[in-house]
This record gives C-alpha cells, sequence and structure tokens, in this order.
C-alpha cells in the first residue's frame, strides 16, 4: 500500500537487472488503469489456457538466464513495450469466480482494489487475498508486493477471503460488509474450520436461509428447498428439518437482520476468527501446566491459533495454553521454528521463550507473519512503519493495512446510502447434484432486495449507486483526521490517513510521507516515556470489549468481596508498573529475572531451568523477529501497554547505562563482532549512566545495530548502492534484500572494578557462584590488539597486557552447526532443513583469561538484560565477580539483529566503535565476534 | 431458541440418585472418615427437595445401587450443556456402571446422548467447571486428556481448556460458579493456582468471589424464573467464616444446605445432581 514497500519491492532485484526493472515498472506506471489495456494485449489475456501458460513460464526462463548485461542493453525498448497483462481468477466469497485483468507486474494491491471494487466493498481491511503455494498452502497476498512475485510459477489464482474477523461484526458499517462476514463464516462453518454444535448449525443454517431465501413459503420454496443449501460438513435430514423448523418462525425479518443474527451467534464460537497452524512443541511447554501422565511434551503435536485476542495453543481440541498479546514480547521465526517470548508473570522471574516447531521454513514465516499482523490490526492503533535506516533490520515484512481502530474512523465516515445487493443462493453451498448445469435453486427474491438477474451472484456496480466522496466530503474527513490526531497524544500517531475515497487504491504520496512522519513521532514518544493519554476514540475494539465488559464493572458496591478477575496480562503489567518508571528497581528486577539467564548462557539452551528455552540463548537462534509493539497510552487506553512501554524502557535504559566503557581497542576488520570493553572504575556510574536515560541509551544501541548490520557478511550480488537511487528507499539503502537472515553482533565489555563493595546493590542476586566461564565470550578478557586501521588502543588499563595475535576462525560451511567460538548455534539442537550458510569470524586476544578456569573466582552477580528493537535483541550479561581482592565486571553484549537483509558491517562496525569509544572511554574492548548465518532457500528469495 | 449460550443457569430438572448402605463403608474417600449413613440421607433428602420444592424443578430420581457405592453423586456420570448430555467414563473403575441408569433417564428427557467410549478416556464431571462462556476441565486422578478430548467433541461450540488439579479430588473441589461469570474459589494455594491457570486460558473476564474454605467454594448456582439468581451453599455450621462471605452475595437467593456426611467420602454439593436445560422453544 505505500510507496515504500515498493521500493522494497525493487531493491529487491539484484542489482544488474535494477535499470531494467526502473524501466519496466515506470511503464507499468504510466498506464492509467490496467483494465483499459487488455484488448491491445490478447495474448496475455489468453494466458490462462494451459498452453499459454507454458509459453510464458518459458519466457521467464530465458529471462532469468539472461545475462544482466543483455537485459540491462535491453531495457531502454522494454521500457516502450507494451505492458503485459495477466488475467487473475478470483474465488469470491458466494463460490462464483471473477476474472480480471492486471499488469504483469501489478503489486497485491492492485488485484485486493479491483476485486474490492467488483464486490462494491467500502469496509475492506477486514478482508485479503490468498493464494496457494507450491505446497498448496494457503496464503496471504501483500499487498504491497508484486502478485508474480509471490505466486511465483503458480497460477494466477486467488481467493478473496476475511482475513481479520471484527470480534463484534454488529460494529460494522455496512450490511454488505456483514453480509461477506457472513459467506466467509459459512464456508468455514460447512468445511469444518469452524466447529460447532448440532444446536449451532441449526440456528446458523436457519438464518442463512432466511437470509437467501426468504421468508418461508411453502407453495414457493417447495418442501425440499432446504437440502439444496448446505450447513454443516455432514449435513443431516434430522439438521436440516430442525434448520426448517426455525425458519418458519422468522417471518418478517429481513436478510440483513438474519445475518445480525448469524453473526451474533458465530462471534460466540470460540474457534470465531482463529487462524489455524500445525506445529509441534519444542521443549515442554507444561510450564505450569501439567502433562498427560507420563507424557513428555517435546514434539507433541498442536495447534498454534492467532485471533484478535492473541495466540491459543490447541492440543487436539482442547486448549491447554492462551497468550494475550499483551503477554508476548517478542514473536520470531527461524529455519522451521517459531518463537514467542513471554512476559514473566506475576509470580515468574523470568522471560521465557516457548518454541514451536513448524512443518517447514515456509509454515514459520506464514505463522510469523499472520502474527505480526494480527497483532497489528487487532491492538495497535496504526500500523508499524516498515523498519528503517537505523532502528531495525529483519524482515521488513510489516501490515501496511489499516489497523481496526482506523478502519472503525474511517467506517464511520461512509457515508453513501446503504448498498444495494443481492443474496444469491450460493453455488459452493449447494449440494453436488445442484451443480448438473440447471440452477435448481430458484432465485427467491425477498421484497426488499428487487432487483434479481439471472441466479448468477451479482453485485450491482458501484457505478450505479454509489455517491462519490465529494471533494467537500473529503476535507471534513481530513478535518475529523486532524481532530483525531489532536485527540490522540501528539506523537502517538494514531492517524494514519483515514481517507476513504470511494475509489482510492493508492494513497497519494503526501499520504504515505504523512504515515511516515507519525512513526517517527510515535518513535520519539515512545522514547520519552510520556504515555500521552487520549480516549475512546482509539480503542480498538478489542479493547471496548474489555473495557464495556459487564463483569469488568462488578457490583462491588453491595459485594465487596467479589473481584474483578483480572485477565492476567492486565494484572501482571500492574505489578510492573509500579516497578517500571524507576529505574533502579526496574533493574533490580530484570536483574533477578536473569541471574538463571546467565547461568544458562554457557550450557545448551535446551537445558534452560524453566520453561522452553531461555530468552538470551534464544535469542541466538532467532533470526526473524519482529518485537511487538504494544501502543502506550494514546489511542488504546489500556493500561497495560503503557506498562508495557514502562517496562521496555526500564530495560533498555539499564543495559548500555550500566557501565562507562572505553574502547581502548578496536577492530576494523569487516567481521568483527564480539567487542569487549575493559576499565577500571567504580560502579558509582552504573547509577549516573543510568540515569542518563534513553537517549544515551538509544544512540549506543542504535550504534550497536548498525554495527551489526555492518557485521553481516554481504552476499556477493547484493549492491549497497542499490537502494539509494529510489528516494523512498533512502533510508533502506544498505539493506539489501538478499537472503541473509540473521547476523549477530557481540560486545563484551569488562569492566575492572577496584573495589568489592559489588553486593549490597539492592538487585544483586548471588545465585551462588558461577564459573567464570560462563558466557561463552568472555573467556578472554585480555585487550585485544587488532592492527586493523581504524581501531586504536588508546588505553590499556587492564592487567592482561600481553597483547597477541588476534585469533581469527573463520568457518564457513552449509552447516546448521558452525563451531562458533559463542558455542549457541553449536547448541543447536534441532536439525533444520533448510541449508545454512554459517560464517563465524572472531577476533580476540589470546592472553589468558585473567579469571580462568583454574580459579574462577566468586561470582558476586549476573545479570542479563535485554532490550529488542523490532528487529535486533540486545542481550547484555554482566557478571561481576571477586577474585582476589578485586572485583571485576563484565559485560557481554550480544546483538542480534535479524532480517531478510544485507549488512554493510563495515561501516556500521566502525561507529559503532566511535560512538562506544566516545561513550565509554573506560572501557575496553577485547573481544569481537561476527556470527553470520544465511538461509540458503532459493524459493524464499522474494518474499 | 434464544441462541447460544443464552440463560446460563436457567435449569428446568435435576437428576438425582439415593444413597446405597454401602455408601457408609465402601463408598471412595480420600480421609477415613466415618459416615453416619442415616445422617447422610437426611442430608441428601433435604437437598432433593429444595431442588424440587423450595425451586421448582422437575427432579427425576434415580434409584440407588448397593453395587455402586458411590451412585448419589451422580454429576461425575454425565455432563449436560444446552440440548447434549454427554455420558462419561468415570475414572474409577467401580464407578463406570453408574453411567447406565444416567443415560436412560437422560434419554428420557430427550437429551442428545454422546457416549464415552473410547477406553483410555476417564472423566469425571466433577472435574466440569462450565462457565457459561468456555468450559474448564480438570486433568486429575479421574480425568484425563483423553476424556477432556471427548468432551471438546461434544460441545464444539466452546472453548475446551484443561486445568491441572494438583490437589484435591477434583477441579469443583475448589471451585464452582456463583453466577454469569462470577467464579467462587477456595483460597487454598492449589485453587489459586488453578484460578491463575483458567485466567490465563480464557478469552473472558470473570469476577471472583474467594472464600476462606475450599469444599465450601463448591456451590450450584441456578437463575431461575421468578427466583432470580439462587445459591446453594454450604451451611454456617459447617463453614462459618466461607457462609459470611457468601451472605455479603446481596442479589442472590442463599440457601445453605448442610452436606456435612456425604463430604466425607469428598462428595460436594454440586455432585449430588445433573442440572438440565430443558427448552420449551425447542
Amino acid at each position: 500500500m505505500t510507496t515504500e514497500s515498493g521500493a522494497d519491492s525493487e531493491a529487491k532485484q539484484p542489482q544488474a537487472k535494477k535499470e531494467a526493472e526502473k524501466g519496466k515498472s515506470k511503464a507499468a506506471a504510466d498506464p492509467a488503469s490496467p483494465q483499459n489495456q487488455p484488448e491491445q494485449l490478447p495474448a496475455a489475456v489468453g494466458h490462462s489456457t494451459p498452453a499459454r501458460k507454458e509459453q510464458e513460464q518459458q519466457e521467464e526462463d530465458q529471462e532469468s538466464h539472461r545475462s544482466s548485461t543483455s537485459r540491462l542493453s535491453r531495457s531502454p525498448l522494454r521500457g516502450v513495450k507494451k505492458v503485459k497483462m495477466m488475467q487473475c481468477k478470483i474465488a469470491l466469497l458466494d463460490g462464483s469466480d471473477y476474472s480480471v485483468n492486471v499488469e504483469k507486474r501489478a503489486k497485491g494491491q492492485v488485484l485486493f482494489d479491483k476485486v474490492c471494487e467488483h464486490l462494491n466493498l467500502l469496509e475492506k481491511d477486514y478482508f485479503g487475498i490468498t493464494y496457494r503455494d507450491v505446497e498448496s498452502q494457503k496464503n496471504w497476498l501483500d499487498p504491497s508486493k508484486e502478485l508474480k512475485k509471490q505466486i511465483r510459477n503458480g497460477p494466477w489464482n486467488f481467493s478473496f477471503n476475511v482475513k481479520f474477523y471484527p470480534p463484534d461484526p454488529s460494529q460494522l458499517r455496512e450490511d454488505l460488509t456483514r453480509y461477506y462476514l457472513c459467506l466467509q463464516l459459512r464456508d468455514d462453518v460447512v468445511s469444518g474450520r469452524l466447529p460447532c454444535s448440532f444446536a449451532t448449525h441449526t440456528l446458523l443454517g436457519s438464518y442463512t436461509v432466511q437470509s437467501e431465501l426468504g421468508d418461508y413459503d411453502l407453495d414457493e420454496l417447495g418442501s425440499d428447498y432446504i437440502s439444496e443449501i448446505r450447513f454443516a460438513p455432514n449435513q443431516t435430514k434430522e439438521l436440516e428439518e430442525k434448520v426448517m423448523e426455525l425458519h418458519k418462525t422468522y417471518k418478517g425479518m429481513t436478510p440483513a437482520e438474519a445475518e445480525i443474527h448469524f453473526l451474533e451467534n458465530a462471534k460466540k464460537l470460540s474457534m470465531y476468527g482463529v487462524d489455524l497452524h500445525h506445529a509441534k512443541l519444542v521443549g515442554n511447554l507444561y510450564e505450569s501446566l501439567a502433562p498427560a501422565e507420563g507424557e513428555d511434551s517435546e514434539g507433541v503435536e498442536i495447534m498454534l491459533g492467532v485471533c484478535a485476542s492473541g495466540l491459543l495453543i490447541y492440543r487436539d481440541r482442547l486448549r491447554i495454553n492462551r497468550f494475550a498479546w499483551p503477554k508476548i514480547l517478542k514473536i520470531s521465526y527461524k529455519r522451521n521454528n517459531f518463537y514467542i517470548k513471554i512476559r514473566p508473570g506475576e509470580f515468574e522471574q523470568f522471560e521465557s521463550t516457548i518454541g514451536f516447531k513448524l512443518p517447514n521454513h515456509r509454515a514459520a514465516k506464514r505463522l510469523w507473519k499472520v502474527c505480526v499482523e494480527h497483532h497489528t490490526f487487532f491492538r495497535l492503533v496504526s500500523p508499524e512503519a516498515p523498519p528503517k535506516k537505523f532502528l531495525s533490520l529483519g524482515s521488513k515484512f510489516r501490515y501496511s493495512g489499516r489497523t481496526q481502530a482506523q478502519t472503525r474512523r474511517a467506517s464511520a465516515q461512509i457515508a453513501r446510502p446503504a448498498p444495494l445487493f443481492e443474496r444469491s443462493s450460493s453455488k459452493r453451498y449447494n449440494m453436488s447434484r445442484s451443480l448438473d448445469g440447471a440452477p435448481i435453486t430458484e432465485n427467491h427474491e425477498t421484497p426488499v432486495k428487487g432487483s434479481a438477474a439471472d441466479g448468477v451472484p451479482k453485485v450491482i456496480t458501484k457505478e450505479d449507486i454509489i455517491t462519490t466522496v465529494t471533494t467537500e466530503k473529503k476535507a471534513e474527513e481530513e478535518n475529523a483526521e486532524q481532530e483525531d490526531a489532536q485527540e490522540v497524544a501528539a506523537e502517538t500517531a494514531s492517524t494514519t490517513p483515514l481517507r476513504h475515497d470511494t475509489k482510492d487504491s493508492e494513497p497519494p504520496p503526501e499520504v504515505v510521507k504523512h504515515q511516515t512522519n507519525i512513526s517517527e513521532l510515535k518513535r520519539s514518544f515512545l522514547e520519552t516515556g510520556s504515555n500521552g493519554g487520549c480516549g475512546a476514540p482509539g480503542l480498538t475494539e478489542w479493547e471496548k470489549r474489555l473495557s464495556s465488559s459487564p463483569l469488568r464493572s462488578p457490583r462491588s458496591d453491595e459485594a465487596p468481596m467479589i473481584e474483578p478477575l483480572e485477565l492476567q496480562d492486565a494484572k501482571d503489567e500492574q505489578t510492573k508498573q509500579e516497578v517500571g518508571p524507576k529505574d533502579t528497581v526496574a533493574a533490580a528486577g530484570f536483574l533477578v529475572k536473569y541471574v538463571a539467564d546467565s547461568v544458562v548462557t554457557d550450557g545448551a539452551r535446551s537445558s534452560g531451568p524453566h520453561g522452553i528455552s531461555l530468552s538470551t540463548t534464544m535469542d541466538d537462534d532467532v533470526f526473524v523477529d519482529g518485537t511487538l509493539r504494544e501502543e502506550a497510552g494514546g489511542k488504546t487506553p489500556d493500561s497495560q501497554e503503557e506498562e508495557e512501554e514502562a517496562s521496555d524502557k526500564s530495560a533498555t535504559k539499564v543495559s548500555p547505562g550500566a557501565v562507562r566503557q572505553e574502547v581502548s581497542q578496536a577492530i576494523t576488520d569487516k567481521k568483527g563482532t564480539l567487542i569487549i570493553f575493559k576499565q577500571a572504575e567504580n560502579k558509582e556510574d552504573e547509577e549516573t549512566s543510568e540515569k542518563e536515560g534513553l537517549a544515551e541509551t538509544d544512540g549506543f544501541e542504535e550504534q550497536k545495530r548498525q554495527a551489526s548490520r555492518k557485521a553481516e557478511i554481504k552476499n556477493g550480488d547484493v549492491s549497497q548502492t542499490k537502494g539509494v537511487d529510489s528516494p523512498k528507499k533512502a533510508m533502506a539503502s544498505w539493506i539489501s534484500e538478499e537472503k541473509v537472515e540473521s547476523s549477530e553482533f557481540v560486545g563484551v565489555f569488562t569492566k575492572k572494578v577496584e573495589e568489592l563493595k559489588t553486593l549490597d546493590e539492592p538487585q544483586q542476586k548471588a545465585e551462588g557462584i558461577q564459573p567464570k566461564s560462563s558466557p561463552t565470550h568472555v573467556t578472554v578478557s585480555a585487550s585485544l590488539a587488532v592492527s586493523a586501521p581504524g581501531w586504536v588502543s588508546p588505553s590499556h588499563k587492564a592487567s592482561a597486557d600481553q597483547e597477541k595475535a588476534v585469533v581469527v576462525t573463520e568457518n564457513e560451511a552449509e552447516s546448521p552447526k558452525p563451531k562458533a567460538p559463542d558455542g549457541v548455534e553449536v547448541a543447536a539442537k534441532d536439525v533444520p532443513v533448510v541449508h545454512t550458510e554459517t560464517k563465524t569470524i572472531t577476533y580476540e586476544s589470546a592472553e589468558v583469561d585473567t579469571n580462568g578456569d583454574a580459579d574462577p573466582g566468586v561470582l558476586l552477580s549476573a545479570q542479563t538484560i535485554t532490550s529488542e528493537t523490532t528487529s535486533t535483541t540486545t542481550t547484555t550479561h554482566i557478571t561481576k565477580t571477586v577474585k582476589g581482592g578485586i572485583s571485576e565486571t563484565r559485560i557481554e553484549k550480544r546483538i542480534v539483529i535479524t532480517g531478510d537483509a544485507d549488512i554493510d558491517h563495515d561501516e556500521a562496525l566502525a561507529q559503532a566503535i566511535k560512538e562506544a569509544k566516545e561513550q565509554h572511554p573506560d572501557m575496553s574492548v577485547t573481544k569481537v565476534v561476527v556470527h553470520k548465518e544465511t538461509e540458503i532457500t532459493p524459493e524464499e528469495g522474494e518474499d | 431458541m434464544a441462541g447460544l449460550m443464552a440463560g446460563f443457569g436457567h435449569y428446568t430438572h435435576a437428576v438425582v440418585r439415593g444413597i446405597p448402605a454401602s455408601l457408609a463403608k465402601e463408598a471412595l474417600r480420600t480421609s477415613q472418615a466415618e459416615v453416619d449413613l442415616t445422617r447422610a440421607r437426611t442430608e441428601h433428602e433435604a437437598y432433593v427437595e429444595v431442588l424440587r420444592t423450595r425451586l421448582g424443578l422437575g427432579v427425576v430420581e434415580l434409584p440407588a445401587d448397593e453395587s455402586l457405592p458411590d451412585c448419589v453423586f451422580v454429576e461425575d456420570a454425565a455432563v449436560v450443556c444446552g440440548e447434549t448430555a454427554l455420558i462419561t467414563r468415570p475414572g474409577a473403575e467401580s464407578r463406570r456402571r453408574e453411567t447406565e441408569v444416567m443415560k436412560e433417564a437422560l434419554k428420557d428427557l430427550n437429551l442428545n446422548i454422546v457416549e464415552m467410549t473410547d477406553e483410555n478416556a476417564t472423566l469425571d464431571g466433577g472435574d466440569v467447571l462450565f462457565t457459561g462462556r468456555e468450559f474448564f476441565v480438570g486433568l486429575s486422578k479421574r480425568t484425563n486428556q483423553r476424556g477432556a478430548e471427548i468432551l471438546a467433541d461434544a460441545f464444539k461450540d466452546y472453548a475446551v481448556s484443561t486445568v491441572p488439579v494438583l490437589e484435591g479430588l477434583h477441579l469443583k473441589s475448589f471451585c464452582s460458579m456463583g453466577g454469569p461469570g462470577l467464579i467462587i474459589i477456595g483460597s487454598s494455594e492449589p485453587a489459586q493456582k488453578a484460578l491463575k491457570i483458567m485466567q490465563q486460558m480464557s478469552d473472558h473476564r470473570y469476577d471472583k468471589l474467594t472464600v476462606p474454605d475450599d469444599i465450601a467454594a463448591n456451590c450450584v448456582y441456578m437463575n431461575l424464573p421468578n427466583k432470580g439468581h439462587v445459591l446453594l451453599h454450604c451451611t454456617a455450621e459447617e463453614f462459618p467464616e466461607s457462609v459470611k462471605v457468601f451472605e455479603k452475595l446481596k442479589d442472590h437467593m442463599l440457601i445453605p444446605v448442610s452436606n456435612m456426611e456425604k463430604v466425607k467420602v469428598d462428595g460436594a454439593l454440586t455432585c449430588c445432581s445433573v442440572l438440565i436445560s430443558k427448552n420449551p422453544n425447542i
């Protein structure tokens, strides 16, 4: 939908093709409406015949084999050539097919808009288009990407479906929208995706009949009319009779009323709007839940259900766990695995990450995307901006449509008279005997909708009845927008454009820009931590339901001992709120929380004592991730969310501020990553620096991010300049669209503290003595002198002065288990189906660890602080040990950057080091490790 | 039919069963208490009388069976929700035959009967908490995963979440519904923990009423025409502190029912009846 994403797909092409692509896309942009074109291109129109298809594929193959030079030289010519049109066949909800021609390089949005236009649908944000991939799995079409790249070599066949099931359909603005939702639900019911009892089948069926056929009329309908329509997966005579019995009682009910009744009942079904995904448990999910007797839960087949409120976990038909969105800190996927990081509960000390094994990589990614989209749609006020330059890196996939809050505001602006439409007896639900050619079902028009036709489902075209939105009206809307914007605390960005032109397809550029600005504002809002208050207008449907629930406002006056049983998430967050704002306290909380984490770091990740796997270890494996952003204050005045921000913030604050580091040494080699800073200093600085707040923190994190970006080892064919020539893309200029899924940036800071007094810090929770060897990288404490240009080793206060040659380890193999010094990947248990290319480069001083194995020292404290942004996870391990009267603080930073993009790590690393030096003049770097892992999944290349 | 899930607690019928003499000695129990058979019978008669006379339910009284010492606890033999009755497969082998008579009785009430035939499945009705919007099934000594799955299959409209019951006999040994959206819960640690799990699993909001005694948290709630919210709960004699809590429920018609003898064989108030809502409209 945004131009930005358009740039994404452009940038995806290898650079050599760039020119050609540009020429082509320009040409593609020129024709006003592709629909007008097909006549000129009969060949393309005929594409859907098999023979033609083959031809087309061949041509594509040839194209792909063409050398880049030849393509380049051809490009100017191609620009003038006719635009290629493709015929798309879209299965509509009423069972009919709709064919439409689009340009071959058209984006998903174009097709979606055409279909919505055909359907006369304005409230279209709840819907989407699906296609089947090679494995015949249903995928949602990404509106911002080219159709061709999504369907690949598959047929140009699609389905129009409900994507986000509104929790309260009565809030939809138009009957037409509800009608389509009903059609979808009928299919869900008949197909068994939405299981219901006999009684419910009866009820839903009776409303369906009333809606489609009108009042019961024996003369007109005959006695067997009902068996023509399907209501249930296994339809019985008994069911049909019951449906008929009920149908008789609905005399006078209009189709729209019948649909409202239908939806009111359907929405209560437990599987309403739940998108199920097959998976297996990784590790032990039954952290607090009892396994069945004698059962090892590892590998148990489960289903993950994504819905408006969160993620549901089913085993067979049983719900065995549920994670509301506010409870989920992060979702990510890597290879076949899908991970969620869970906010610790009221009595839990640890965040936990739960892993699920999906059938394959594509399935994992599909699930991840669906989660991102549902979370954004139902929980956020406005979509998260796609990752930008410094702030994030990773899969650039974001939900780009409107959120529910936005679409509801937009719907409120719909000013057209209710469109007339015909509820047709849809073919899909008829029994097979009706397919013999002659339509068995007649069109029984209800009195209200008169303009019957031929039994072919048809929506009266828009031109006939639509009131076009006048400019005046538009102005009004814009005003409304502005008002909204004011209501919403300035920065909170609730107001992504609300335009609801009846004809809109792509927002005009300035709208996009507006959106961008807003997300920037939002970001700064998040950083300042002010929770702008804002009222109901921004309430998501979900929140409204929650807050207006009668159960929530109990008759507490009368019976004060009845307490509302708050959703767990809310409670947890309340607990946290007290903690959040106060930095030190927050630090304490996190400290305690993570003690075990760091201990576990050196172990295999599967051995986490708690939950499936601990966040720190897990982070290393998580390659593509998206942090769940819950909007603070503002439009979703849910206290939970504010808390989330608060706690996030506190986490972030602690990490970099915890020490002032001085970079004493630096490594400029492009591959360096693990940096150990060293320093001799009292830890009062910790407090001071904590107070420095986010600005520094963010700067630091950012630089880290850059560094890690840089640290990415580039694929040869990636061009950095690529993005630059597209202005929208400028920010993503160094992100290439290649297959790189991740990189890791690990820094270890070592701080020498002269005093022992570390114990009295409240947050210290020495859980015992931890051998110094714990964090894998920390084995080297000496400063690392690297002769690489750009890195200086100015101060070398550390005890170990003996600088040796840098140890460079480089593994480059198609192996999921690199022998990386940091052992994390080694611990990876799962054997991925995807080939993975890993590369690990380590620079470290070969000097002897002062806290070597011989004398591990006494561990005073160990803490891990994790902070996350959209695609980076920064884990900071701080271990304090005392040995021989000297206490040493080691800080190990691990930054995992995930994404589809490649990184110019040279520059990022250099910058990171530079900034680190400025900010932490008294720490020294002792080790840098870059580990890169790339998945080689050819068919994944483009999405 | 007004719609799905309407009218929580609108019961019209109750199925109960007499107390066999064998209960005193042979009924299963977790403690070693002596049961006074006569007093137990008196108690039970009073309970049935409340249902029949005071509340006006159509009571189906099944005869006691001496070979089934626990047969008075009919709740475990069937789970009825709407028009569907799931005949269970009780976890205790000695109780399996209790379902036979129950099945016939429910058939006679024109309910759709679903039987749990899977030999790997066990389920006691005492482990099933229906809140009006969803089911929670306790995984206990008597109820296993398979049993819960079959229940989920029988009542497809509803979410069915499993809750481990680490202590106590059944899930409802420490909780029950006290109204639409009101869960009565004991204050013991296992009870509170179970509540937390239920809370996490649920998409819905509930209020809770915490009572000091776990057993006192087992109450029978109904919503009856002309009577409104009705709550059968323990007597002050048994649990004075808990009764004080109930007495604060201003909207409820409170009916204390003595259960001193049956509780010795782990029988709580809900155990002694299967409540049915026969919808006159269908």
